[in-house]
């Protein structure tokens, strides 16, 4: 009995799942090209999930307005456009390059450039306080001589 | 010494980055209509059906426009403070109920009282969307041109009911 339960139990997810995948287009280019475009915007709820993957109830209306206007004959733009207007820059994925987006697009590059500067001054740095130092004819033969003792040990 | 005050002064400066960022609410999204026209519409009303409202009715008020939904949790929490608010009759409230079902939403309200002077009904969520909403409740302040003044997202607290909402609906009407 306990096992019954148990198998019942664990057939509920399958059943659960059976009631997500529900709207969808007929058209099924369509609904690729409804996908692929809402893989590049933002689910407004689950802020880290995408348009495409989100379960989120906006999500879901969001995908019906999104495949309603294609449906319409809307090329992408307009309706990145679109949902720009209602949600702002924050529904796409890849933040456009405005004034306020600048840092965002090249502070990465600035310190790296700032990092290669420091490390190219450094090591300069480095070369003129380790001067290279000749050494004495008598001091280079001692050294032969220690090498050779380490050599025959 | 400068080979230690440098990373010291690069981990402060990374430590006050990251605790503002503690305090920062994601759920805030800076809204693309603070000072833009309130979106047309026309919807029928929650509890007269054959009645419709559109935001154009509201010219020449201002007027708080509130999302809410009978399944909305934080609803329930923001629902004293709007009922405060109509006793004080300082401002219209018309609500919108949001992707609900007619009977649930007036069975809300005759319950937990009605603060709205009316409510537009929008089952599929269609209105949501042109106002940028991410989820109930959420509340705009519109002047009297009908323009989008202020946009709460999330319940009302008191508090910013105090410092924000009810200073900007003073000035509001004054103009």
């Amino acid at each position: 009995m306990k096992k019954m339960l148990i198998l019942l139990l664990c057939l509920l997810p399958t059943f659960s799942y059976a009631g997500e995948a529900k709207e969808l287009a007929a058209d099924p280019v369509l609904e690729k090209r409804m996908i692929g475009l809402a893989e590049r915007l933002r689910c407004l709820v689950c802020q880290n999930e995408s348009l495409a993957s989100s379960h989120a109830e906006l999500a879901e209306d969001l995908r019906r307005e999104v495949r309603e206007q294609m449906s319409k004959g809307k090329d992408d733009q307009e309706i990145i456009d679109y949902l720009v207007a209602r949600y702002g820059d924050f529904v796409l994925y890849e933040p456009p390059m405005k004034s306020y987006t600048v840092l965002l697009w090249f502070g990465p590059f600035a310190l790296l450039l700032i990092g290669a500067g420091v490390l190219v001054f450094q090591l300069r740095k480095r070369r003129q306080t380790v001067q290279e130092y000749e050494l004495s004819p008598e001091a280079q033969q001692r050294a032969a001589l220690l090498l050779k003792e380490e050599d025959n040990k | 010494m400068m080979r230690f005050i440098l990373p010291l002064v690069i981990f402060l400066v990374l430590s006050a980055f990251l605790y503002k960022g503690l305090g920062l609410n994601p759920r805030e999204v800076p809204s693309p209509f603070i000072d833009k026209p309130a979106p047309a519409f026309s919807l029928i009303q929650l509890h007269e059906p054959s009645k419709k409202f559109s935001p154009e009715d509201m010219k020449g008020k201002v007027w708080l426009f509130n999302l809410w939904a009978s399944w909305c949790v934080s609803c329930r929490e923001e629902h004293p403070l709007l009922m405060a608010l109509s006793r004080q009759n300082i401002v219209p409230i018309v609500g919108l109920d949001y992707k609900d079902k007619r009977d649930l939403a007036e069975t809300w309200l005759s319950q937990g009282g009605n603060p709205y002077m009316l409510n537009v009904f929008d089952a599929e969520g269609r209105i949501g969307i042109d106002y940028g909403v991410t989820g109930v409740p959420e509340t705009f302040v519109i002047d009297k041109q009908g323009v989008i003044r202020y946009k709460q997202i999330g319940a009302i607290t008191t508090e910013n009911l105090r410092e924000k909402i009810l200073p900007l609906i003073a000035e509001l009407q004054k103009k």
